[in-house]
């Protein structure tokens, strides 16, 4: 294998505020001019990771390594890392010219080298012309833009962003993921990107760190985490999951619902308890007597590209998509094909997910509302 | 909408009336006096006259700028070192500046009579370590002092307030982009702080530019600021009533000029230098 050099490594950190763990034993290796996304749900730690390797924070345990150095105790000003802020942290008194040229000024640049520079940033971030624009003029899309540059006119070997494009609306935010995305591979930068989007995660990354509860749950390119969630954690959160109870007989055979099954999982014990997982897309609706399981639909909802129907089989609700219509009470066979099968060992969320019964209860009582206006 | 906006007005009028009646009323009766002679009749004599007493304004006018500057340098890392602290440390702190505000000044101007005077405490205190008593009382210095002394909180407030809402993330942005603790302040900390700094210029300046008290009693009646003449005259009957109340018009007039260069400077939006 191609040896990667890594950049920036975490190893075995701890972080607790007041008796409280906040990172749990966490090491990971982030490779040169990567681009890694974090994802978890809000609190999982996310923005004390990026802290740590700014050095806005000292770990309680563990070596942060820059450039297999280590970098502990020493302090942001000195290190090779820009962030790019949750909510930017523009400079109000400056304007976007002078924002941009900050960290220039204080490398004491000299004039015409400094105009050149933030006149080039501006043109790779689309504001040409906003020069003298104060902050608090600029659209949200704007500040994020200036908020770039700022970090990327120092040529940084590390980009941090923290949930970067949070405050934009769904269209921007489209548009400043490619746009990122290409300004990462023009200047060859590691970019260390925190989102709990996870859509956001998986089309703009190389490597997705999944965490939660201060703990790395599974780190992978987003093919990885979408197709072989580690736990049911990751599988839940990523993307629409049916996650079962099952029992693996013996290799690439697995038991649940009370139905048997070929898969292409194997290196379970015989009998061994385990999740299994299977993606609502990868589900195919069949005529009963066809159907490796039977179920009834209890709900139907239409979201423009497919159908989103819930089948309750043996009482555990599954989400299928489909492209065909079916209606409430229909009786249907499911079909799964062995590489629609996933599985994972037990895990500490084992069974915190459950089926999709609240879910079509939602829907009931939305179209119930519907109903009744 | 127009309702409730109504309902303002209607909330606004007792301080309508009472600004009226004790602030507009009062500076048309003064005007009244500054261009009418003893007869009530119109007159340019009083404000002319104004040239005598241009040692006095410019006394005022040079110990009141001495006074804002020394407080502006001690209050500037007072506040700053509060905003540093911890909360409880910081209301603590900010009680400490505020109760001699709620002391009358007179008492707290009379208590330095008691600590400068020839006899008092500083000279009691030399005295004993054998050492020639200072002349501390009765001069420009004490003046200057008294007037750091009674109006440094009006200095801390506005620029601990100002300094305190300073966004952390800001701090941060400007580490990460390479500053140390010195770039951090000078780049971020003192522009930013910059409102704080004009309105407490502008707040120490005034009142000790127009201050009659403090230099009676601690400056000995030998040096006249404006405010004494003013008081001086006003004291001295109705009969000069008018020339005080065109010396108290021109002074108005001057702390309306600083107020306005002021007010420039916080709104001047220029990057760079400070002040
Ligand atoms: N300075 C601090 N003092 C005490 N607790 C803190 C501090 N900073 C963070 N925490 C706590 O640490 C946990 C993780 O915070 P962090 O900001 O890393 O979350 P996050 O993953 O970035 O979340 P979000 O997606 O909401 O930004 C939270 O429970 C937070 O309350
Ligand atoms: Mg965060």
């Amino acid at each position: 294998m191609q040896k990667e050099e890594n950049i920036v490594q975490l190893k075995n950190i701890s972080v607790a505020f007041d008796d409280q763990v906040i990172l749990d034993d966490l090491s990971l290796d982030i490779k040169d001019k990567e681009f890694i996304t974090f994802l978890g749900p809000s609190g999982c730690g996310k923005t004390t990771t990026l802290r740590l390797i700014a050095g806005f924070l000292e770990p309680d345990e563990g070596d942060v390594l820059f450039e297999g150095k280590k970098i502990n105790g020493v302090p942001a000003y000195k290190r090779q890392v820009n962030t790019i802020f949750q909510r930017y942290a523009l400079f109000p008194h400056l304007n976007v010219y002078e924002n941009i040229a900050f960290g220039l000024r204080i490398k004491k640049w000299p004039e015409n080298e400094i105009k050149a520079k933030v006149e080039e940033m501006l043109k790779l971030v689309n504001l040409t012309g906003l020069e003298k624009r104060h902050i608090d003029t600029l659209s949200g899309g704007q500040q994020q833009r200036v908020a770039i540059a700022r970090a990327i006119a120092n040529h940084p070997k590390v980009l941090l962003l923290d949930e970067p494009l949070a405050a934009l609306d769904l269209k921007l935010r489209k548009d400043m993921q490619k746009e990122l995305k290409k300004i990462q591979q023009q200047l060859g930068i590691t970019f260390v990107f925190v989102t709990h989007d996870q859509e956001e995660a998986l089309t703009m990354s190389d490597r997705v760190v999944v965490m939660d509860g201060g703990k790395i749950q599974q780190v992978g390119t987003p093919q990885d985490i979408y197709n072989e969630p580690e736990n049911a954690f990751v599988a839940d959160f990523i993307g629409e999951s049916n996650i079962l109870d099952g029992k693996m007989i013996r290799d690439f055979y697995v038991e649940f619902s009370g139905q048997k099954f070929d898969c292409l999982d194997k290196g379970f014990q015989e009998n061994e308890a385990v999740d299994v997982v299977v993606r609502p897309e990868d589900v195919d609706i069949v005529p009963v007597e066809k159907g490796m399981l039977t179920g009834i639909v209890t709900s139907v909802s239409f979201l423009g590209v497919h159908y989103e129907i819930i089948v309750d089989i043996g009482g555990f609700k599954w989400m299928i998509q489909t492209t065909d219509e079916h209606f409430v009470d229909d009786k249907v066979g499911l079909f799964i094909e062995p590489d629609a099968i996933h599985i994972m060992k037990k895990s500490e969320y084992s069974g915190l997910y459950g089926d999709y019964s609240s879910y079509s209860e939602e829907i009931d009582h939305l179209s119930d509302i519907i109903e009744e206006e | 909408m127009n309702k409730k906006s109504f309902g303002n007005q209607l909330l606004a009028a007792p301080h309508v009336v009472w600004s009226v009646i004790f602030i507009v009323v009062p500076l048309f009766i003064m005007l009244y006096f500054a261009f009418t002679n003893a007869d009530g009749g119109f007159t340019l004599e009083n404000v002319k006259q104004i040239g005598l007493y241009k040692k006095a304004f410019g006394i005022s006018i040079l110990y009141a700028a001495i006074a804002t500057v020394i407080t502006l340098l001690l209050a500037y890392p007072m506040a700053y070192f509060m905003t540093k602290v911890n909360i409880s440390s910081q209301r603590m702190l900010m009680m400490i500046v505020m109760i001699p505000m709620w002391m009358n000044f007179l008492i707290r101007t009379y208590s330095w009579i008691t600590i400068l005077a020839n006899t008092g405490l500083i000279n009691t205190f030399l005295g004993k370590l054998g050492i020639e008593p200072l002349k501390l009382i009765n001069t420009p210095g004490a003046v200057i002092l008294g007037m750091v002394y009674d109006f440094i909180p009006y200095m801390i407030l506005p620029i601990y307030s100002v300094m305190s809402k300073i966004d952390k993330s800001l701090l941060e942005a400007s580490e990460d982009l390479g500053s140390n603790a010195f770039n951090k302040f000078r780049r971020v900390i003192l522009p930013l702080s910059r409102p704080g700094i004009i309105s407490g210029i502008t707040m120490v300046f005034v009142p000790s530019v127009s201050t009659f008290y403090i230099s009676q009693k601690l400056g000995g009646n030998k040096t006249m600021l404006v405010g004494d003449v003013i008081e001086y005259f006003f004291n001295a009957g109705p009969d000069y009533y008018n020339v005080a109340s065109a010396i108290s018009m021109v002074l108005m007039v001057m702390i309306l000029v600083c107020m306005v260069i002021m007010n420039r400077f916080s709104d001047d939006d220029s990057e760079g230098v400070i002040i």
